[in-house]
């Protein structure tokens, strides 16, 4: 059923309905609405058997969690930006221990300079955590991920992050079907550890390994997650028959068919994406929007299909790496026939909105092969002198 | 120094002691022991850390009737027990991260509330680099919010799995790798350092106790005591560690005595933040005593006798000795 609702509130409904059993939670910007509505169903007895704890910090959030799943019991936390690297030690352990946690993070920007707004500087520095990373388009899909992020995580038992992006969505409220209880009762069994701490079989969980088998453990995670690329479009294909709605699991093409530039991005620019490029193709241009769900594992295969014969591409990233370039891109480069040209495009960095009137100029310049391969959308050249004219 | 030697030692309580009635032994001596952490492990010859686990955890087990899990920050005692792919744990037993083990307990804790298993209790434990340093965080909020967990910390004064590195737990003058014997003012320096007891009981949780692998029934009727309770409870076990430490291997459990009977580590239990009771000193002795058999102590004693600094120990011990009744009958 329809209704208006805010991002977080509809996330916090839907992680509800997904039987929780540990929530931890500390407060950031701007993932605070989110765990406000969960201590609220849990305090009011609308959730039940769920401990709701609150810790001290995103470090304890997460070994909350790793101790929680690891005991056998289904664990979520959300968090934002520095919450996201305060806790990224921990990050890679739930990972390396295999427990599917599941957590929101409400994609924000990293300091300094300190500032809340969004971008997705957070979940893109800890790519390399051994997380999977699903990112939403729009609050619908928000919540939809996090009901196949908690069953792809006990399935594939690896721990599963679901981006939204702040403010953009954690407080926008707009029309949104939660997933009801009984929907998903019927599409997320109850959570079968694959190891459990247990007097009656005792186990020894995070065992000190060396040379001898790290590789193959990490080997393994990686093939484990590589699983997912297989696994996330059928498990979309059920979410559709017990939900009655699409749920774009793994990438989004839009109009990429015919077209000869195609935009990669994630998260909720695509819509002003798509609205600009409809523009831009009465006007002539063929130019088509493939949007990623999954960044990690990363899609290569499903991108390849979805681009096709395109000539350009386009990557508009919300993030970037000092120094180097696009994150995005980098993961994209190989995977593009070597006669494709690769643009990146560093966009709405720190909560800087990201205009139609930019896209269709930056866009236009990239049909056109007049694009550098890498620039920042409506870099202030006035700022930046005033910077340089600052005396040292 | 020479150690008197007692035939059968009676009406100590040594391990082993089959001269005691049954009731009266160690857990280890009884045959039907829980053996949480078995032999083949790789501790130092000699660990008090080792020592204090298996004491820590069969009484544990005793008390629980087995219904036991376990939470280890990094440090000697994960190291030594579980290189891959061998574990020497009989108990179900998680190693997270080195300083996130209270925290870890906390979650377990609750997964077992949340899952109506109340019948399975939670032990957390690390050395004191993993709870009064870097862990500190996490034990404060495990404290606060009450979780139902039993934390140990195995003091053995130091970073001891990365090399003997000073930590807040280090006593002044101590020799570390970080707080050499160097310069005019060799080893760690005096008004540093916590008391993690103390602040323990500032939280005013059930239970905090301090122990020492010298008294090993103290040590697990203490662990008897606190698994009896529910909520945050607390207990701080001196382990001497002799590769740190530079002392005899075969001297562990006679330096934990020392650093008792010096008055440098105090032996107490505390409810609700308030010192409910604790172990006098039966024959007291200088802290010199007790630092002469350590090497961390040398440069106190070689090349020329730092009486200076010797004293200033001493007025620390004197101090721990009034401040916890540690001599009754005494006037001091
Ligand atoms: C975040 C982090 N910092 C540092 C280390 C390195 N480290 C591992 S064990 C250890 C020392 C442990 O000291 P303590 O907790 O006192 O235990 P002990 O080895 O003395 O028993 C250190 C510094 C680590 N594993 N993780
Ligand atoms: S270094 Fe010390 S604490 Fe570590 S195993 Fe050796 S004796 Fe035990
Ligand atoms: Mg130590």
């Amino acid at each position: 059923m329809l209704s208006q609702i805010e991002g977080s509130r509809a996330v916090a409904e839907t992680v509800g309905h997904c039987r929780p059993q540990v929530i931890c939670a500390y407060p950031i910007s701007p993932q605070t609405h989110i765990v406000e509505a969960l201590s609220a169903l849990v305090k009011s007895g609308r959730l039940t058997a769920c401990e709701f704890v609150n810790v001290e910090s995103e470090f304890a959030a997460m070994s909350v969690a790793i101790g929680a799943s690891a005991a056998g019991a289904r664990a979520y936390t959300a968090t934002a930006s520095q919450g996201l690297l305060y806790m990224a030690e921990a990050l890679y352990n739930a990972s390396g221990l295999g427990l599917p946690i599941v957590m929101t993070v409400a994609n924000r920007a990293i300091g300094a300079p300190i500032n809340i707004w969004n971008d997705h500087s957070d979940a893109m520095s800890q790519r390399d955590s051994g997380w999977i990373q699903l990112y939403a388009e729009d609050n619908q899909a928000a919540a939809d991920l996090h009901v196949l992020a908690f069953r792809l995580a006990e399935e594939l038992s690896t721990p599963v992050m679901v981006c939204m992006d702040g403010f953009v969505l954690t407080h926008a409220v707009e029309a949104v079907d939660v997933p009801s209880q009984a929907a998903v009762d019927r599409f997320l069994p109850a959570f079968q550890p694959r190891q459990v701490l247990d007097p009656d079989a005792p186990l020894t969980i995070g065992a000190m390994v060396g040379p001898e088998a790290f590789t193959e453990v990490r080997y393994l995670a990686h093939t484990n997650q590589l699983r997912a690329l297989a696994r996330l479009p059928e498990l979309a294909d059920q979410f559709a028959a017990t939900f009655h709605r699409d749920l774009d699991a793994l990438v989004s093409p839009y109009r990429c068919d015919d077209a000869s530039t195609v935009v990669v991005a994630l998260g909720s620019v695509l819509g002003t994406l798509k609205d600009t490029v409809d523009g831009m193709r009465t006007a002539g241009m063929p130019i088509g929007v493939l949007g990623l769900t999954a960044f990690r594992p990363f899609p290569a295969a499903a991108i390849k299909t979805a681009i096709g014969a395109a000539k350009r591409i386009v990557v508009l990233e919300r993030a970037f790496a000092a120094g180097a370039g696009g994150i995005v891109s980098a993961d994209l480069a190989p995977v593009l026939p070597a006669d494709r040209e690769l643009y990146t495009v560093v966009a709405g960095l720190g909560g800087r909105p990201v205009t139609r009137d930019s896209l269709r100029e930056t866009l236009a310049a990239a049909f056109a092969g007049r694009l550098a391969p890498l620039t920042f959308l409506d870099l202030d050249e006035r700022l930046l002198r005033a910077a340089e004219e600052v005396p040292s | 120094m020479t150690q008197h030697v007692r035939f059968y030692q009676t009406g100590s309580f040594a391990v082993g002691n089959r001269l005691l009635p049954a009731e009266a032994r160690t857990v280890q001596s009884d045959p039907t022991r829980a053996n949480s952490l078995t032999s083949g492990h790789r501790a130092c010859r000699g660990c008090g850390e080792a020592l204090g686990a298996r004491y820590v955890l069969d009484a544990a087990m005793r008390a629980t009737g087995g219904r036991l899990v376990t939470v280890n920050a990094t440090g000697c005692l994960e190291v030594f027990s579980t290189p891959y792919p061998e574990s020497s744990w009989r108990v179900p037993w998680l190693h997270s991260l080195f300083g996130n083990a209270p925290a870890v307990a906390s979650g377990v804790a609750a997964a077992l509330k949340a899952r109506g298993r109340t019948d399975i209790r939670v032990l957390g434990q690390g050395g004191d680099g993993g709870t009064v340093d870097i862990g500190f965080g996490a034990l404060s909020g495990m404290f606060e919010r009450g979780d139902d967990v039993l934390f140990v910390c195995y003091d053995n004064q130091g970073y001891m799995n990365t090399g003997v590195q000073r930590s807040g737990a280090t006593p002044p003058a101590a020799r570390t790798s970080t707080t050499q014997a160097v310069g005019p003012a060799p080893g760690n320096v005096f008004g540093q350092g916590k008391s993690a007891p103390l602040i323990a009981m500032a939280h005013e949780i059930p239970y905090v106790a301090t122990a020492t692998i010298a008294d090993l029934h103290d040590l697990e009727s203490k662990v008897e005591r606190a698994m009896g309770l529910h909520g945050a409870r607390y207990l701080h076990v001196l382990v001497p560690c002799p590769l740190g430490w530079g002392s005899d291997a075969a001297q562990t459990v006679r330096i934990a005595r020392l650093a008792v009977q010096s008055g440098l580590f105090p032996v107490f239990e505390a409810e609700r933040g308030a010192v409910s009771a604790v172990s006098p000193i039966r024959h007291r002795v200088l802290v010199e005593e007790y630092l002469r058999p350590q090497a961390r102590f040398r440069h106190l004693f070689e090349p020329e006798r730092r009486a200076d600094v010797i004293d200033g120990l001493q007025a620390i011990a004197d101090r721990n000795i009034r401040r916890f009744g540690l001599l009754p009958g005494e006037q001091t």
